[in-house]
């Protein structure tokens, strides 16, 4: 059970095209990675529904075949609260 | 879902103003995620009920669909949901946690 940095990077990618990507293997086993998501898609979005919008474009995977995405979304041009 | 399952949920949650869903308990957490949002609370000596997913493979299935969200812990504030744990540290960080707590009338250190 586990995701290579590359598919998950793609993954994203394909759902928030314009999108900063920045992926961290944790802990070295393809299992524990942290995401930072900087989109313009996030506008205007709470921060439940910004990490909603990237939990989906993994597509289930998240709590499956990937058991800890640390993540971390911000507006891009926009505030980074 | 099975009914039961959301009842029990919904019960959980309705009936207590701050209640964390984790994996283990406060005083044993099992998972890095769960120890971290049980920590928060606990240095902002809030009072919570904490439902060990664990014990309950229907309930660990069962509060992911509740809020359509795909991970363990998550915190709910008078029947609220809150975060997971990513959004409940940067909260905390950020004095938005206190805030909430405030605005929510939840005993809490200040």
């Amino acid at each position: 059970m586990a995701m290579n940095v590359k598919e998950l990077e793609a993954l994203i990618k394909e759902a928030f095209p314009d999108a900063t990507v920045e992926i961290q293997d944790l802990a070295g086993d393809e299992n524990h990675y942290s995401a930072t998501v900087i989109s313009s898609q996030f506008a205007g979005k709470s921060k439940i529904e910004q990490h909603k919008m990237v939990y989906n474009s993994l597509k289930g995977k998240m709590g499956n075949q990937l058991h800890a995405l640390a993540l971390k979304t911000k507006e891009k041009n926009g505030s980074t609260n | 879902m099975d009914q039961q399952i959301k009842e029990t949920i919904s019960n959980e949650i309705k009936g207590n103003d701050v209640c964390l869903f984790m994996k283990g308990s406060p005083d044993a957490p099992q998972c890095g995620f769960s120890l971290a949002v049980a920590n928060i609370l606990k240095v902002l000596e809030v009072n919570f009920k904490s439902v060990d997913v664990l014990q309950n493979q229907d309930i660990r299935q069962g509060i992911k669909d509740y809020s359509d969200w795909p991970t363990i812990p998550q915190l709910y504030i008078k029947n609220e949901f809150i975060g997971g744990c990513d959004i409940i540290k940067e909260m905390f960080e950020n004095g938005e946690l206190k805030k909430v707590l405030k605005d929510k009338n939840i005993p809490h250190k200040s």
